[in-house]
């Protein structure tokens, strides 16, 4: 009996691709209480900087399995060189503005982003398959899966460990956790606020951005991409708890092994999945499945 | 005073206007009339994920543009193209259809890649009452449901495709039992693939249906449909994926065996073969979407004019929507051209232009005549073929092409498409 077996696999390797895609926007949240619809682009630029240093790598001739390298620095580098001027420049004079103005301008951060990607990359998909294909295939209950899609899952996962561990059990991370829970004492005890809060969102971005780079030799690299990954982000996050890490993992891998379900089971439905979640985790539990009620501050 | 002033200007200028007029009565009411130039919406997408097509198309519709201005305009008029972003969804569409019409008073429009678009904005431009020719929108629903007086369409309807996959798939591979579908969930997917599923097991009854599925438009990941037809082994897939949706299922399918294991159809894949090179399998079945392939006929010299043009202006080969604009700009010159030669040489109303535009004939490439029949409608021979790398170009050609004529893949005039699938014999 494959399809069990198939659908728990499918569902877990698309929970990978999933968590990978909202860890940034649930810690950015979870830390400035700002939603930030600029985390697709920052995605997609991932994907692209990703892409074009692999590209520009392997034109050189260098050994292959480097390549891989190649396709992390250009996460991190697209991360935290476009992070901290975001954070400067753009969210540091909204942090005291209703919610209304913070979403507008990540919107329209989006949007920049969008056209900045076009101008430099133009519309036509932008292409790198061999770091799907490099590391060759292997069968699982009779279907042939590729090793790549098994090495994101360890990939999210550690992504996942490395993230909570740095926040539960590190210094920073502690101020972090200060921070979140009162702005203003925090700042009398003598936490540089401002300089955590630069942190935190460059933190965001390079998780945005290595998502992007670690899914981009399964898709094509093109413009459009960052927007589907805004909305999945977004639902993924919403049914696991707006802030929450856990909750995104959860959400990741309720959603992936659902829409795995409906493509062998009910594929008619395959659009509708992760909304249907949605609809119902949001019925029972507002706040989502790890959201917490917030305490009124005053 | 200033009341009487304005009215006694206008007194004059109309004075002035009938002089005019009665002069240019007396040597020739038409010529006279001629406006100094041709003012054309082009609306395709520039943004966006669909920008794949719209862009090229826009650049079909600048070098042809400026070939034709160079060599005069149409009788005498330049044309003056202004360029629209297709992007933002069906209903900022009309808007700017009207804006077009309304502010910028536009003679004509020509656009459209989205259905949706297409649909929304015909009623439209019938209710303003200009002549709009759609360039690449595939939907067979827009004029087997409608009638419109102000709306051509200069290619043909989606069921080409699909149909003409049908017929090449059993010319390769005759002895055919399972087919299954991946398909984008909207229209256009649930379209084709009705279609072809229809064709297919007209032609060949015992043909089963083992998977239809359905992700979402862009989904870009599709491991677990793999994985489904990896386990179903249909003896055929069909697709009608376009723009990084092809990229992504290539790319995550080709390692795993996918394209070697079934005979996959891609019914519009022609235009990501430049895109995917040499990561393209072979032995893929790939459309071009009516006869757009820059090889086909290339010694043509209006194919080959266009293709190295295209290629020096933009770097890369034209893929098919540049060919469905080339088509639309090409038919309203003719259309105009028919239209003042009918007249006498006068520059034609909309409704001379209409006139002359219903089944016309002019020619295109690949160098072959293009018919706008009188449903408004034009039709398109097809070819298909399989995909073969080659060492003269970076990207995967295609090989034992087969072009179906005209009457094999557009359903005759008046008939709908199910209808006429379902009247084939055997």
């Amino acid at each position: 009996m494959t399809v069990p077996i198939a659908i728990l696999l499918d569902g877990v390797l698309y929970a990978a691709v999933l968590f990978l895609l909202a860890a940034g926007l649930t810690l950015v949240y979870g830390v400035m209480r700002i939603l930030n619809i600029a985390h697709g682009s920052l995605y997609a630029l991932g994907a692209y900087t990703g892409t074009a240093l692999v590209l520009a790598y392997l034109s050189t001739g260098g050994p292959e399995p480097l390549m891989y390298l190649a396709l992390l620095a250009g996460a991190v580098l697209a991360g935290s060189i476009v992070g901290p001027l975001v954070e400067r420049l753009l969210l540091r004079p909204i942090y005291a503005r209703e919610e209304v103005v913070q979403l507008l301008v990540t919107f329209s951060l989006f949007l920049i982003l969008e056209d900045v990607m076009k101008l430099v990359w133009g519309v036509q998909p932008y292409y790198v398959a061999k770091p799907y294909a490099y590391l060759g295939t292997v069968t699982i209950a009779g279907v042939r899966y590729a090793w790549y899609q098994l090495l994101l899952i360890a990939v999210a996962l550690a992504t996942g460990v490395l993230v909570v561990a740095a926040i539960r059990g590190t210094r920073i991370g502690r101020m972090i956790i200060a921070v979140t829970a009162d702005r203003e004492i925090s700042t009398t005890l003598g936490i540089n606020v401002a300089r955590l809060f630069t942190l935190a969102f460059t933190a965001g971005a390079i998780l945005a951005a290595l998502g992007g780079a670690l899914v981009a030799p399964l898709i094509a690299v093109a413009p459009g991409i960052s927007v589907e990954a805004i909305v999945l982000a977004f639902a993924v996050v919403v049914i696991g708890g707006l802030g929450s890490l856990e909750g995104a993992a959860l959400g990741a891998l309720i959603v992936g092994v659902t829409r795995a379900a409906a493509v062998y089971l009910l594929p008619e439905a395959e659009l509708a999945t992760v909304y249907l979640i949605m609809v119902a985790v949001l019925l029972f539990r507002p706040r989502g499945l790890f959201g917490e009620l917030e305490m009124r501050r005053i | 005073m200033i009341r009487s002033a304005t009215v006694r200007v206008r007194g004059v200028s109309l004075v002035a206007a009938m002089a005019l007029a009665i002069a240019a009565g007396a040597d020739r009411a038409a010529a006279q009339s001629k406006p100094a130039e041709l003012k054309v919406g082009v609306v395709s997408f520039l943004s966006g994920a669909a920008a794949v097509f719209g862009v090229p198309s826009k650049n079909a519709a600048e070098w042809l543009i400026d070939k034709y201005n160079k060599e005069g305009g149409i009788g005498g008029v330049r044309i003056r193209p202004i360029y629209i972003d297709e992007a933002g969804g069906a209903e900022k569409q009309v808007s700017e259809f009207r804006r077009l019409v309304l502010d910028e008073k536009v003679d004509l429009v020509i656009g459209y890649i989205s259905s949706a678009d297409c649909l929304a904005v015909a009623p439209v431009a019938e209710e303003l009452r200009v002549l709009t020719v759609l360039f690449d929108c595939g939907t067979n629903r827009i004029f087997e449901d409608n009638k419109y007086r102000y709306v051509f369409r200069t290619k043909a309807h989606q069921a080409l495709d699909s149909v003409a996959a049908a017929k090449y798939v059993l010319s390769i591979k005759p002895d055919v039992k399972t087919i299954a579908g991946i398909n984008q969930d909207y229209a256009w997917g649930r379209d084709s693939w009705d279609t072809f599923r229809r064709a297919m097991q007209k032609l060949k009854p015992d043909v089963q249906v083992t998977a239809e599925l359905w992700p979402k438009l862009l989904a870009g990941e599709y491991s677990a449909e793999i994985s489904r037809l990896l386990t179903a082994k249909p003896d055929v897939i069909h697709s009608s994926f376009w723009n990084g949706d092809i990229v992504g299922f290539v790319k995550q399918g080709a390692p795993r065996g996918l394209f070697s294991q079934s005979l996959v159809v891609l019914s519009a894949g022609e235009h990501m073969l430049q895109d995917v090179g040499k990561d393209m399998p072979e032995g893929v079945i790939v459309g071009a979407r009516g006869d757009h392939w820059f090889l086909h006929n290339a010694t043509d010299p209006l194919h080959k004019e266009f293709v190295d043009g295209y290629r020096a202006r933009y770097g890369r080969y034209p893929i098919y929507p540049s060919y469905h604009m080339y088509q639309a700009v090409a038919g309203v010159k003719a259309a105009f051209e028919k239209a003042i030669k009918d007249g006498g040489g006068a520059w034609p109303k909309v409704d001379a232009v209409i006139k002359a535009f219903e089944g016309i004939e002019y020619r295109v490439p690949p160098g072959r005549t293009m018919t706008v029949r009188s449903d408004h409608n034009g039709i398109e021979p097809a070819i298909m073929g399989i995909t073969k790398q080659v060492p003269q170009y970076p990207f995967a050609i295609l090989d034992r092409i087969r072009v179906f004529p005209q009457a094999e893949v557009n359903p005759p005039l008046g008939v709908k498409t199910n209808d006429w699938i379902d009247s084939w014999k055997k």
